[in-house]
């Protein structure tokens, strides 16, 4: 597939981008600065990249507990996103939505979700909303593998398959739900095997591969807007940290196994291509690497210093009028 | 004006709401070809196509979360739960989205969803098919809980939560759908034609939440009831020869509590009835506001006559459905003691 040298560029840009706000994010979170824990998208980056950089603006995205990548491959500014992380008034939700819950209207982010698999009905009824509108609008569902073990997720593939809803299912199967191996809760080795029972095209793609992700998401994706359904994408990949923060005091998966999956770190990866393909030298990619580490930091202390919500805040928001 | 019952009443406020509104989609389990099971939605399909009378698998998590995802999209879904029972497989949805969502994103996001559900007793359906949970619902924070006792009402109020931007669990005494009830089971079923309830305008019309109606005024006591309750409550007080004041709450969330302390404060009584279990129900949350805010004006304790606490007996549908009797009995009571 030819990228063009921009793209290609942005999306090294894009995934280091949510590398650097993740990797602060932990800090914050051990730092007991941000208001509760993160779920740390290290690792799985070149998916939300990959996916997102084949969607348009004014398409839909359903996102996770494990959501910041998502949302900044969707566009997210990450000084409300850490904003939102320090609980703060100018957050993303006003303070009110947290890492989990974070939802992005003029984006087309319907929301981070607590709930393994909730986002896929809901997913779905935007989908179908879309397709009643007739206007070309796709929804893309994100999720984990864990999520595919939900009645949820099956409910919504089967709906989505009847209603020939404009939709792509995007499976993260990164070899664990929270911290039970996928292999020891999933009937299936490969998460794509799911989408036969649904009459859906399954794809198994190298989700440490962004090219590979990304014209893999352009079919699925050109498949949705044209009328032709849903399917369902399975990236494999590698959640390089805990479920919860970076170590979570309990891990017990195999050093060996995080050093493999380490090797393949899809920014890594990535950098090493455009090297090879000319788009950029070392030096270049170690700037563009600090000047996003450095925007990182102003705009934590920026979202740090913001104002919190006002005590108002807590009853509003509850109905469309406050009823207290 | 024409003479319904609840069944067609309802059906006339989903068809004048899909001729009003484009975005208004009826989405659920047989309600399209089939016309639902109750026939709340016959010929709304035939009328208004497949794409906006929306059937849907059996499945309530997958209805419900759906519903939220179109009303986020600027639908405006009125989803069908069969049977209220049925809706424990959505409660998730209901619970964690449908009912926190704007809440989460300061406003950005709503989902005017209206859930209908048929719910209650004194049908012989058993443990599955005879619950009241309104009481799970009226617990969660964000979403409305209603539930109408006569066609005019159900009318009205249904129009007025597909209009609502906030969601509603409309639920639906399945009882009361062809006529009310008196509480006694073996009387001659009655039908609602000859009811004044049961005259309802054709066209569109509404009726607000937050406003129980006093439906038959009195001075001894207040006997605060909804649903299928409301014609057993006239049934207990004609009874118990007792002047009760009986109050139709209609809407549980938001709840017209002025009506209700104004009542109890005249009347120094209260009885409270609902179909539901006891323990922990809507009543007690009744009870507790009448304590709160009428203490000084009680004259007795504030008495619930509810299911027993119990899942909903095959055997015993007569003994566990607080008939005329005991509700007549707890009137008596507050007003003569034990």
């Amino acid at each position: 597939m030819d990228l063009t040298n921009a793209t290609m560029l942005r999306m090294f840009e894009q995934m280091t981008r949510i590398r650097e706000f993740d990797e602060r994010a932990a800090l914050l979170m051990e730092q007991a600065r941000v208001h509760g824990s993160v779920h740390l998208y290290c690792g799985e980056e070149a998916i939300a990249v990959g996916v997102c950089e084949a969607l348009n603006q004014d398409d839909y995205i359903t996102s996770t507990h494990r959501g910041h990548g998502h949302l900044i491959a969707k566009g997210g500014d990450v000084e409300r996103m850490y904003a939102e992380l320090f609980a703060k008034a100018t957050g993303y939700n006003g303070g009110k939505g947290g890492s989990m819950h974070m939802a992005a209207l003029d984006l087309g982010i319907i929301g981070a979700n607590g709930i393994v698999a909730a986002g896929l009905p809901i997913g779905l009824g935007v989908a179908f909303a879309s397709q009643y509108q007739e206007n070309d609008r796709v929804t893309v569902c994100f999720f984990g593998d864990g999520a595919t073990n939900e009645g949820a997720f099956h409910e919504a593939m089967n709906m989505a398959s009847i209603l020939k809803a404009p939709m792509v299912f995007v499976c993260e199967n990164n070899g664990y739900g929270e911290w039970s191996k996928t292999e020891s809760q999933t009937s299936v080795t490969d998460i794509a095997d799911r989408a036969a029972s649904y009459s859906m095209p399954g794809t198994i793609v190298d989700g440490m591969d962004i090219a590979a992700v990304h014209e893999a998401a352009i079919e699925a994706i050109a498949r949705a807007r044209s009328g032709g359904g849903p399917s369902l994408l399975e990236c494999k990949t590698y959640r390089f940290y805990d479920h919860v923060g970076r170590d979570f005091g309990v891990l017990q998966r195999d050093p060996q196994e995080i050093a493999r999956w380490r090797a393949r770190d899809p920014i890594k990866l990535w950098r090493e291509e455009l090297i090879a393909q000319g788009v950029f030298d070392g030096k270049t990619a170690d700037e563009i690497t600090a000047a996003i580490a450095a925007s990182m930091e102003s705009a934590i202390a920026r979202a740090e210093q913001a104002p919190d919500p006002t005590p108002e805040a807590l009853y509003t928001d509850v109905y469309s009028e406050t009823q207290v | 004006m024409a003479r319904l019952n609840m069944v067609q009443a309802l059906n006339s406020a989903m068809d004048v709401m899909l001729e009003r509104d484009q975005s208004v989609i009826v989405f659920g389990q047989d309600i399209g070809y089939f016309g639902g099971v109750f026939r709340c939605t016959d010929g709304l399909q035939r009328k208004y196509g497949a794409h906006r009378v929306v059937d849907a698998p059996i499945a309530e998590g997958g209805i419900v979360g759906t519903s939220i995802g179109m009303a986020v999209n600027g639908l405006r879904p009125v989803a069908e739960i069969q049977f209220a029972d049925y809706i424990y497989p959505g409660f998730d949805q209901i619970v964690s989205e449908l009912a926190k969502l704007r809440y989460r994103t300061a406003g950005d996001f709503f989902a005017p969803v209206t859930i209908r559900t048929p719910c209650g007793g004194g049908i012989r359906g058993g443990q599955t098919h005879s619950q009241s949970p309104e009481g799970l619902f009226t617990h969660v924070n964000g979403i409305k809980v209603i539930m109408p006792s006569n066609p005019y009402d159900a009318k009205g109020l249904l129009i007025n939560a597909i209009e609502d931007d906030d969601p509603v669990i409309f639920f639906e005494p399945k009882r009361i759908y062809n006529g009310p009830f008196s509480g006694y089971p073996d009387a001659p079923a009655q039908a609602w034609n000859t009811h004044p309830k049961s005259e309802v305008p054709e066209g569109y019309y509404t009726l607000p939440f937050g406003r129980a109606e006093i439906v038959r005024p009195g001075a001894d006591v207040t006997l605060l009831c909804y649903g299928t309750m409301v014609h057993v409550a006239e049934s207990a007080a004609t009874l118990a020869e007792v002047d009760a004041e009986i109050i139709d709450l209609r809407s549980l969330v938001p709840l017209d509590t002025d009506t209700i302390i104004e009542s109890v404060k005249k009347t120094g009584r209260c009885v409270i009835t609902h179909e539901a279990t006891k323990f922990g129900g809507f009543g007690a949350e009744l009870a507790a506001i009448v304590q709160e805010q009428c203490f000084y004006h009680l004259e007795a304790p504030v008495l619930r006559v509810a299911g027993w606490d119990t899942p909903y007996p095959h055997a015993f549908e007569w003994d566990y459905f607080p008939g005329p009797k005991r509700v007549a009995a707890a009137l008596q009571e507050v007003l003569e003691g034990p």
